[in-house]
């Protein structure tokens, strides 16, 4: 049972990256899905972000103040943000919002029979509704990552200001004096198959929906929950993997 | 006609062959842990209408989604146009289904887009028609029904006689050789049901549209039926015209005919 289930999501996934090389390609639904998906986060992201920058930063500042470090606070809070609480906040946080949307919509879809009547009208709905909703999340969690790194620090700007009196102008030059594009480019392209993860589990959990509203309600939390342990354990690996390939990292 | 219909049907569809058969079913069987369709074979001539009775959960809808390759079949063949459906590529499906208008059950509204947009729909995917004309086609079919007004409405904002109606507009929009359509007159008012059947048998001898008909109004059954089939238990029970079923007196017909809505 489970092993067939997993076996069943693994082919969902490789049939979406197949599919997404394949003609027709959908630009105004995946238009749609960005919008839906990318967009609308927006603000769940930026809000966020920035508690979560606060937060950090009076932590960074209880430790750091110790060691009489204090000038380290923005670049000791941009590179926890940048290189693994950022991406995996986002990534968490999105696996709720969209996880749960596109569980729910396209449950709901298959068991009113609209994703019959998109095959019926000559339509490749796998393609049509998956394929396009993988793609949006793709491209949109890495971009929703960098608006969490960014609106971290301006929260850890907004607790340091309160702290210290810090300068926007001050605080953000610090903040950018360590990292360097390895701290933030594969930590942030990670997020890629974060979102993948996201749309493909979701995806796979709405479709085979069956037994109506009940099993709606189902596979949107489902959806949620199974989205969020594999992005907590591919990190892991996705971590492994970083550090394999960028060695300087570890110093 | 007897009980022992569904011989006769397939050596019936074996007379009638070539392109003036539009649609043709052979031995088809499905199950789904159960049997659900056992050996149904039926014929049905181009531009003619076909109407499918039976009670509920005989495979009616089953044998609709067959032909339009939801359901694939475990056995047999289904013919459309003298092609058969099953193990066809997906790309030469597509082919065939643009060709046939499919009203489902519970009609099966796009819901996240509005109600002409659901019309509109077949043909913003498969024709190259200026916005406009699109309009102008979807709003048309729209009027036909019944719904001119209802263009910008959701589809949650409808009555489900209204969603069916909708249903119906969007099947029909690309004026489909073949319409199969899933009792397009349950929980229509009796006015509304005739609009339908009306709007229906117009599609049929004006353009030449092939029905098939799923319904458990024998009213509906007597106005689009040129040839009748009853289903029951997954097989043909009888089959044959309205003056075949009349003189049929295999008890489970003379009950259908007898009663007005049976089901
Ligand atoms: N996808 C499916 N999976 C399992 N059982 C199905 C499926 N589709 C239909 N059935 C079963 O097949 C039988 C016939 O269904 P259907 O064709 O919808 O009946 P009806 O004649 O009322 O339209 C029912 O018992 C139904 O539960
Ligand atoms: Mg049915």
């Amino acid at each position: 049972m489970f092993v067939e289930g997993a076996g069943e999501l693994s082919l969902f996934g490789f049939r979406a990256i197949r599919d997404a090389f394949r003609p027709p390609f959908e630009p105004g639904e995946i238009l749609r899905q960005l919008h839906e998906l990318g967009l609308r986060s927006a603000p769940l992201i930026a809000v966020s972000g920035l508690a979560v920058g606060v937060v950090l930063s009076m932590h960074t500042r209880a430790s750091l103040e110790r060691f009489g470090a204090e000038s380290m606070i923005p670049a000791g809070l941009a590179m926890a943000l940048v290189r693994e609480t950022g991406p995996l906040t986002a990534a968490l946080l999105l696996s709720g919002r969209i996880g749960a949307g596109i569980g729910a919509e396209l449950g709901a879809m298959r068991v009113t029979e609209q994703i019959d009547a998109l095959e019926a009208s000559a339509v490749d709905a796998f393609k049509y509704l998956v394929v396009t909703r993988t793609l949006a999340c793709v491209i949109a969690l890495p971009i929703l990552t960098t608006l969490m790194n960014f609106s971290g620090m301006l929260g850890g700007f907004l607790a340091e200001r309160a702290a210290s009196g810090m300068s926007l102008r001050l605080y953000f030059d610090r903040s950018f004096s360590l990292i360097d594009v390895t701290d933030y480019v594969p930590a942030t392209l990670k997020t890629m198959v974060f979102g993948f993860i996201i749309a493909i589990t979701s995806s796979y959990l709405g479709f085979t929906t069956s037994s109506g509203t009940e099993g709606v309600g189902r596979a949107s939390t489902r959806a949620v929950v199974l989205s969020s342990i594999l992005i907590i354990v591919s990190n892991v690996v996705l971590v492994r993997l970083i550090f394999f390939v960028f060695p300087g990292l570890q110093r | 006609m007897t009980a022992a219909a569904p011989a006769r049907a397939s050596s019936a569809a074996e007379v009638v062959s070539g392109p003036e058969v539009a649609l043709q079913l052979e031995g088809v069987t499905k199950s789904f842990g159960r049997r659900v369709l056992d050996g149904v074979s039926f014929s049905v001539p181009t531009g003619t209408g076909l109407v499918i009775l039976g009670r509920s959960g005989t495979g009616k809808s089953v044998t609709l989604r067959t032909i339009i390759g939801l359901v694939r079949p475990d056995s047999g063949r289904v013919l459309v146009g003298g092609e058969d459906v099953v193990g066809m590529t997906r790309d030469r499906l597509n082919e065939v289904r643009k060709r046939i208008g499919f009203l489902f059950q519970n009609a099966a509204l796009f819901d996240s887009i509005s109600v002409g947009e659901n019309v509109a729909f077949p043909l913003r995917r498969h024709t190259r028609l200026s916005e406009r004309e699109i309009r102008t086609r979807a709003t048309e079919k729209l009027a036909q029904v019944g719904l001119a007004a209802e263009y910008t409405r959701m589809p949650a904002a409808l009555s489900g006689g209204m969603r069916k109606r909708a249903g119906l507009a969007r099947a029909m929009v690309l004026d489909p050789p073949l319409l199969l359509a899933d009792e397009p007159s349950a929980g229509l008012d009796p006015l509304t049901s005739d609009e339908i059947d009306h709007l229906l048998l117009q599609q049929k001898e004006q353009s030449r549209t092939t029905l098939v008909v799923v319904t458990h109004n024998m009213a509906s059954a007597r106005r689009l039926g040129d040839r009748l089939l009853m289903l029951h238990e997954g097989r043909v029970r009888a089959e044959g015209t309205l003056e075949e079923f009349e003189r049929n007196a295999d008890p489970m017909v003379r009950a259908f005919l007898s009663s007005p809505n049976a089901g």
